[in-house]
């Protein structure tokens, strides 16, 4: 895994469980590893996935059967389209804008080059 | 757990640390960093027992290090910065001293040899440094000891085995050990150490969790100048900038501008962390 975003690492482990559960990778009921073993695949301190599982599962995304592991919730896939198309209203969309406007590209050049 | 308490040391009348006061909790990887000569390494030698403080105490768990107990010595293990190359096979090594560790694992130990793709049936003395480091690497890991105290580990270690490292050091060790790692090359273990400590020449400045890190300092990669900013380094994409997070903000920590912004505001943030 690269990490090379100005996120927060566990924000961007985050990121990469999502990005599977919207592939269908990660069905529900998948089992996703443990931290440790995670954190060993990707090199990376077990506190800090922990924060992230915990996250996810406040977020209701994953859910923890104990001595078993995490997985993923039957409403996942829902709960991280919400979540990944409100973040890319709130950060990224208003990023592409400044772009658009320092390039001088407006709206309607979009829609030109779709066509 | 690790108490430390206003410990102080001195090599004849040069004082090289002075009022240390920190603990070490079980089930972390702490980050040691510092400038030369500040006494990371010889915090650790404190730590394991190799000498003994001047003033101050460390417990360890209701162990004085110095008091040197067999039974606490068998559940730790301190790798030095510099290793010795033995007239033996790296398996012969193991085999002779792995038992002076109670948890010592002789299959675990081949394990991470491989992982390093490290060859136990040969020399120690006929191999390069980056080897013999990943030998001893690997024999500390297979020691399954609740404390590992670990110099600069990753000096001399070549591309590859950084990654192969930082894995290791997750996969291969305790969930209640306590790990110290001293080191320079924070981009080895960036992502790996967490909290981190940071000593200066007398003092701790810093001994906080990332997560406590990003809450307290904002870390800004944009191309904007910040009118606030406690520290600011140009790099090819725009500007690393460090200020205070006073509006919530996630960013991920750079433990290089980190250390460069704790040495130049050393009583500010002193005062924002022991809040």
């Amino acid at each position: 895994m690269e990490f090379d975003s100005n996120k927060s690492i566990y924000l961007q482990i985050c990121d990469a469980i999502y990005e599977r559960i919207l592939s269908g990778e990660l069905g529900p009921d998948a089992r996703i590893p443990s931290v440790r073993e995670y954190g060993a695949e990707i090199g990376v301190n077990p506190n800090t996935v922990m924060r992230s599982y915990e996250k996810l599962t406040n977020d209701g995304v994953i859910y923890n059967r104990r001595g078993i592991g995490y997985f993923i919730t039957p409403d996942a896939r829902d709960i991280v389209l919400y979540t990944m198309k409100k973040e890319f209203m709130m950060n990224e969309l208003p990023q592409i804008l400044r772009k658009m406007e320092l390039l001088g590209i407006s709206v309607e050049d979009l829609q030109i080059n779709e066509k | 757990m690790i108490t430390i308490k206003d410990l102080g040391f001195s090599y004849g009348e040069k004082a090289v640390l002075k009022n240390i006061t920190m603990t070490l909790e079980e089930g972390r990887i702490y980050g040691l960093l510092g400038e030369n000569g500040v006494g990371k390494t010889t915090l650790l030698t404190l730590l394991c027992g190799l000498k003994a403080v001047k003033s101050g105490s460390i417990d360890t768990d209701g162990h004085n290090p110095y008091d040197r107990e067999p039974s606490f010595l068998a559940d730790q293990y301190y790798l030095s910065d510099e290793v010795a190359a033995m007239n033996m096979t790296a398996l012969e090594y193991a085999k002779n001293y792995g038992k002076f560790w109670d948890g010592f694992d002789m299959d675990k130990f081949v394990e991470i040899m491989g992982v390093f793709e490290n060859d136990p049936a040969q020399k120690m003395n006929k191999m390069s440094f980056g080897q013999l480091k990943k030998t001893y690497i690997s024999f500390a890991l297979a020691c399954n000891t609740k404390y590992l105290f670990m110099d600069e580990p990753t000096n001399g270690l070549d591309i590859p085995s950084k990654a192969q490292f930082r894995k290791a050091v997750t996969k291969y060790t305790r969930e209640d050990s306590v790990i110290l790692i001293s080191t320079h090359q924070v981009r080895d273990l960036e992502n790996i150490i967490d909290p981190i400590i940071i000593l200066d020449r007398q003092d701790v400045l810093l001994n906080a969790s990332v997560e406590e890190i990003s809450e307290k300092l904002y870390f800004d990669y944009s191309t904007e100048k910040l009118t606030d900013a406690l520290y600011c380094e140009m790099i090819p994409g725009g500007n690393i900038q460090v200020a205070l997070n006073t509006e919530g903000k996630d960013s991920k920590v750079n433990i290089e501008a980190l250390f460069n912004t704790v040495h130049q505001h050393k009583e500010l943030i002193k005062g924002i962390f022991n809040k």
